[in-house]
């Protein structure tokens, strides 16, 4: 749509709204807001062919924070609005938001089959491990034994690995970053609004309010360099306080070493384009408060060149017209087998 | 051997026989034969519930009924003249809806013991040899053993010779009925000539052989001429329901400018919507496939926030899942087509069958105060015009629209006159432009209460839209009680300011003012004017009004109401027109109902009108 290039360069304000932003103080959701308002400026799209689509809750909120176009939509559907959006418009960046319970209980169909469709879309999933709209409910990432108020027992439900399930509907790009690391957050996003098919990001994100620290162990200063491994392209995986212990992979088995064991050079070196090795980083996922866990993995696990779903639809439409030529009207209304009677 | 010809004004003839011999193609090569040959015709396909019941069975009889005549025809025909068997089956489920001294012609093959007894006739009992046909006139024929000898020299399998059965039953009846052969060995040798010869020779042969059989053999000597119907003067082809709803809506989106956007899941009868519309691409129409009846809708609403025409359309039990979307669409006051072609419900209920019982979801089936305009179609071809302006009203009034139709229109054939493109009336969307100096509000309206669409891509209309309440004019996020109330009678308001922008309703037939007045809605059309036209003649006071706008209705509907002294409202259903009917008017509408997957007759209705006549 866009014809000249806008005269002013966008900055960070210019995507702000006039809306006051109503999230509960000190909610990890704002700092995930201005991330994404600090890096759009950069990524080479004008603001009127940006689009955030959102289902609901709290993070669902967020397009109308974002002053470019947006649809606050219905609970679990964002997904699906914005593969009609693209599929018409593929032209535009679309954003989608969403929350752990929006894009995996009640929209977890939906997410599915966009990723595997392809849609060259990016996802931010604020995973706060809880219900925040509807004010505390355990949620399908909830860890077992949740007390919440719907399961004042301790939940029994065993809980969804995000990323593992994105890998299983074989997305294309498939990340995990944090609301408290700013830096690592904006260098994700850019990664996948780079990327051309369907970005997953899994941002966790704090509700402070009813699930305050789910993921303090992995921003904390104190417990981070311990029981996190940030990824690197080419890079062994390293982590630990003195950066001290890595992954090697011994057969089909990660295993956790000491440096003092094993050379740096006989660690497992991250390739995001090895699916099998991100099928097994994903599973980096038990519970960090028990005895001898893996470390949980931040930045890009996988990431693949796939046809998208919008590219192939409009490729397969405009081949068809080029081939039949643009349908005649009068053509359709006829049909084949028509009679006279005068 | 007769071969003059008994001239007749219409005929009725229902074909019969297990869904694996083939009926539906039977049937509709005569109806298109007939309509070639200009006749009027109205069809009635009738599909078993399963897809593959067991062979031999009531469950697997497959039916399809044509009526056509040298006059007017509107309905399927309440009875056969001619009733077609290729087995007992066959014969056990419609014997009731031949007409006394019909006719019927019986494949003798499909009567051996074991068909007997898996159609569920007792031991011994043999309807061709028991006396049940007796009054009929019967015509027997060895089906399987003359197709079989006519392919003996061939080199095909007796399961492939047994396939082309249907074709000599087809060539029997086109002897019957003087038809040419042409139609259908042009559709064989385009379906398989160049594909498999043999299988195009075979039934070639075979349906030639079937037309032979009836100038040989001496079983039967009546035959019939039904002369070309004195229809309008004009250019036809044939259509069916479905097929008309996918034309009208690339034909509207043409005429209104958009490219189309269907998001859909399959459902009966609805499919074929889909799959014709994904035929036609190179319109702009992108089909969408979704993941369930929720992503359809979704994305649909998703391509009309894009500036494409969203279109989805389900059934029932799909239409059920499109609720809380349908809210958020009329929230979002973005133009959207929903088509609904209703089957048998509740739940999953009657897939392949009829019912008109989802006129209050459409109308009021909703979470919060959300109306929507609501249209349906009354024939096959009438889907064509209907979804047009279903379109029309979705586009110029930014709104969802409901288009239903039934499974009866959807797979029901007529002749149409169709429209030439120029011939149709243009649609208007009223796209938002940036103006300098001023702020775009997403909400503003104009004097038919409807905002601008603002589409994703232009420079300063950026906004957010939502399901949330929202301020007038601004859009903004809005818990203000008194604002609330306001867009609440806004949308309203819209809705209903649309009768400033259709016709007023007509008397369809019969007379304008007397002492009933039949009302319908739908598919009923056909039967109800067959039954209030006969009533005039016979000296009725009656007239027929066919609603196609049921929301919000035309302008003069209650001074039509009042010209009559009774108003009669024959539906599919457990009586949902009549109850809106009543509440908007204040009338002592009476309903007539019926709930049993197949639709009225005329007769069904003649006799209830004449029971209230004098009440
Ligand atoms: C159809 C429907 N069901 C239920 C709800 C209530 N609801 C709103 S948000 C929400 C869950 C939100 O959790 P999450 O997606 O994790 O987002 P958060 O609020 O934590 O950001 C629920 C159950 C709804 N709005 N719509
Ligand atoms: S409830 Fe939790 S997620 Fe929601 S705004 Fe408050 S802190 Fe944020």
């Amino acid at each position: 749509m866009t014809t000249e290039k806008n005269p002013t360069p966008l900055t960070a304000k210019d995507l702000k709204t006039d809306q006051d932003v109503r999230w509960c103080p000190g909610c990890g959701d704002y700092s995930i807001l201005k991330q994404v308002q600090s890096v759009m400026p950069d990524i080479g799209v004008e603001r009127e062919d940006m689009v955030f689509i959102s289902g609901i809750g709290c993070s669902s909120r967020f397009p109308y924070y974002m002053n470019t176009y947006g649809m606050h939509s219905i609970h679990g559907r964002a997904t699906a609005v914005a593969s009609g959006l693209k599929a018409t418009r593929p032209e535009l960046s679309v954003w989608i938001i969403t929350g752990d319970g929006d894009s995996l209980s009640i929209g977890g169909n939906h997410l599915i089959h966009l990723l595997r469709r392809n849609f060259d879309v990016n996802i931010l999933m604020f995973n706060n491990q809880i219900y925040g709209l509807t004010k505390g409910q355990y949620s399908p990432t909830s860890e077992l034994g949740k007390r919440t108020k719907s399961t004042p027992l301790g939940s029994v439900d065993h809980p969804f690995n995000p990323l593992s399930l994105t890998m299983g509907a074989d997305a294309t790009f498939v990340a995990r970053s944090l609301d408290r690391d700013p830096i690592h957050l904006r260098e994700i996003l850019k990664k996948a609004n780079e990327h051309k098919g369907a970005s997953m990001i899994e941002i966790y994100q704090n509700c402070n309010v009813f699930n305050d620290g789910a993921f303090e162990l992995f921003s904390d200063k104190r417990t981070k360099l311990e029981n996190t491994i940030m990824l690197e392209e080419g890079q062994p995986l390293i982590y630990g306080e003195q950066r001290d212990k890595g992954i090697v992979l011994d057969g089909y088995k990660p295993k956790m070493v000491s440096l003092d064991e094993v050379s740096a050079d006989d660690l497992w070196i991250h390739d995001s384009s090895d699916r099998i090795k991100a099928d097994m980083l994903v599973r980096f996922f038990d519970d960090p408060n028990i005895e001898g866990n893996f470390p949980r993995p931040f930045g890009i696990f996988y990431q693949e060149d796939r046809f998208t779903y919008d590219d192939a639809l409009n490729e397969q439409l405009e081949a068809h017209i080029e081939e039949s030529g643009s349908g005649d009207l009068d053509a359709l209304l006829r049909g084949n087998n028509t009679w006279v009677i005068d | 051997m007769s071969n003059t010809a008994q001239e007749v004004e219409k005929v009725t003839i229902l074909f019969a026989g297990d869904s694996g011999d083939g009926i539906q193609l039977t049937g509709s090569q005569f109806s298109n034969t007939a309509a070639l040959y200009g006749n009027d015709l109205s069809t009635f396909p009738d599909f078993p519930a399963e897809i593959r019941a067991p062979i031999g069975t009531v469950a697997g009889v497959s039916g399809f009924q044509i009526n056509f005549g040298s006059t007017d025809i509107y309905t399927p025909g309440d009875e056969s003249d001619v009733l077609v068997v290729m087995n007992a089956a066959a014969l056990k489920k419609n014997l009731n809806r031949l007409k006394p001294r019909g006719s019927v012609i019986l494949n003798v093959a499909g009567f051996d013991k074991r068909n007997l007894s898996l159609a569920g006739y007792e031991a011994e009992e043999n309807p061709i040899t028991d006396g049940t046909l007796d009054d009929y006139n019967l015509v027997q024929m060895d089906v399987t053993k003359l197709t079989r000898d006519c392919l003996k020299e061939t080199s095909l399998g007796m399961k492939e010779k047994d396939r082309s059965k249907n074709m000599f039953v087809l060539g029997f009846v086109y002897w019957m009925y003087n038809r040419k052969l042409d139609v259908t060995i042009d559709f064989i040798q385009s379906k398989f000539g160049k594909r498999a010869p043999e299988i195009a020779e075979a039934n070639i042969a075979v349906l030639k052989a079937g037309y032979a059989f009836g100038e040989t053999s001496e079983t039967f000597s009546n035959r019939f001429e039904v002369r070309p119907a004195k229809m309008a003067p004009g250019t036809y082809r044939n259509v069916m329901g479905n097929q008309a709803t996918a034309i009208g809506v690339i034909a509207a989106g043409r005429k209104a400018g958009l490219e189309i956007f269907y998001g859909g899941y399959p459902i009966t009868p609805a499919s074929d919507i889909l799959h014709e519309l994904s035929k036609h691409k190179n319109y702009g129409v992108r089909t969408f496939q979704a993941e369930d009846e929720i992503a359809g809708i979704c994305s649909a609403i998703g391509a009309s926030f894009g500036g494409h025409l969203g279109v989805t359309a389900s059934s029932g039990p799909g239409i059920a899942l499109k609720t809380e979307a349908l809210g958020l669409a009329v929230m979002l006051e973005l133009p959207l087509l929903v088509i609904n072609v209703q089957r048998g419900g509740p739940s999953t209920g009657l897939p392949t069958k009829t019912e008109q019982a989802d006129l209050m979801q459409a109308v009021y089936g909703r979470n919060g105060e959300a109306p929507i305009p609501v249209l349906a179609a009354r024939t096959p071809s009438d889907c064509f015009a209907t979804v047009y302006e279903a379109t029309r009203i979705a586009v110029e009034h930014m709104t969802p629209v409901f288009f239903l139709s039934d499974g009866y229109l959807a797979n029901g054939a007529e002749p149409w006159m169709y429209p030439s493109a120029d011939d149709l009336a243009e649609i208007h969307p009223k796209f938002a432009k940036p103006v300098e100096g001023k702020e775009y509000l997403p909400y503003e309206r104009d004097e038919k209460l409807v905002r601008e669409w603002a589409i994703p891509g232009i420079r300063d209309l950026e906004h957010r839209i939502g399901g949330l309440e929202k301020e007038d004019g601004t859009g903004n996020v809005s818990y203000d009680p008194d604002n609330h109330q306001h867009m609440t009678d806004t949308r309203q308001a819209k809705v209903d300011k649309i009768a400033d922008y259709i016709p007023e309703q007509a008397i369809d037939n019969g007379l304008e003012k007397g002492k009933v007045l039949v009302l319908g809605w739908g598919s009923t059309f056909g039967a109800i004017k067959t039954a209030v036209l006969e009533l005039v003649a016979e000296g009725y006071e009656v007239g027929h009004a066919h609603l196609r706008y049921l929301n919000p209705f035309p302008k003069n509907l209650a001074e039509v109401l009042g010209r009559y002294d009774h108003v009669l409202i024959p539906e599919m259903n457990n009586g949902q027109l009549v109850r809106i009917i009543r509440d908007k008017f204040l009338v002592d509408a009476k309903a007539f109902n019926k709930v049993k997957g197949i639709p009225f007759t005329a007769a069904e209705i003649k006799n209830k009108v004449a029971e209230i006549y004098t009440s």
